[in-house]
């Protein structure tokens, strides 16, 4: 058996050797989203936790969705769900082989980007509806 | 199609990879509507009262959507961070350690967030 440990085999070239380019970024982004979530996962925990131990531990959580900041660190959340959720779609939409030329890709990416704020948007004035206008 | 140095090492395919392939795809297709109420089940009850939200959540079908949500969503979790893990972390020690502190997170918030909604569906 050779010895290949040490073996100089070519590299192909990496990131910083091209142009940023927005489905790039899109790629990275699906990944950031992703990730991030596991934050999100823990405020839901929370809040269903809270539910179940009692009105004390979830006066505190209450609040805190309530909140400015709060609502913001909910709104990013939901955002990012979204964002990941459009990704992903657009992922299965490849599985299939359709969608893979360079014009739909570049497509699949504003579509991403606006139809995840929009929808968001959309899903939160659905929420503050269903709440009542409070 | 493994060279002999990987052999010896031990790497190479596990041969788990479509099941581990369709599984994303499953919990991303059943992630969709899940998620989505998700979202509107939280916003619609910011600073509402507890009797109400609990009353929301113990609900049979509102319960059943938000028990597969959890579970769907953490075996989607898994998968991603082994996936951003496996990708990103070269060093072998650090990478099983990361690893396996991924999957415990998966497991625990999705234990959690079962024995949460199953409390309140018995009111207990």
């Amino acid at each position: 058996m050779s010895n290949t440990t040490d073996a100089r085999r070519p590299l192909s070239p990496h990131l910083q050797i091209y142009r940023p380019m927005l489905t790039m970024m899109m790629s990275i982004a699906h990944r950031i989203s992703g990730a991030s979530l596991a934050i999100g996962f823990i405020l839901l925990a929370w809040w269903l936790l809270a539910v179940s131990i009692g009105p004390e531990a979830f006066a505190t959580v209450n609040a805190f969705f309530a909140s400015l900041f709060g609502r913001f660190l909910l709104f990013l959340f939901s955002w990012a769900l979204i964002h990941h959720m459009l990704g992903g779609i657009r992922h299965l939409i490849w599985d299939t082989g359709r969608g893979l030329d360079l014009v739909s890709i570049e497509a699949f990416a504003w579509t991403t980007i606006i139809g995840s704020t929009v929808l968001t948007v959309l899903l939160w004035l659905v929420g503050y509806w269903l709440k009542g206008g409070a | 199609m493994a060279t002999p140095l990987g052999k010896v090492r031990g790497l190479g395919s596990a041969r788990r990879g479509t099941e581990t392939f369709w599984l994303q795809r499953l919990t991303a297709v059943a992630n969709v509507p899940l998620v989505i109420f998700m979202i509107v089940s939280i916003v619609s009850h910011i600073g509402a009262d507890y009797g109400t939200v609990r009353a929301y959540l113990a609900q049979p079908l509102v319960a059943l959507a938000m028990l597969a949500l959890v579970i769907s969503a953490a075996i989607h979790m898994r998968i991603g961070l082994k996936e951003i893990i496996e990708d990103y972390v070269h060093d072998d020690g650090l990478k099983i350690v990361a690893l396996l502190l991924a999957t415990f997170f998966a497991v625990g918030i999705g234990l959690a967030c079962t024995l949460a909604l199953v409390k309140i569906s018995l009111g207990t």
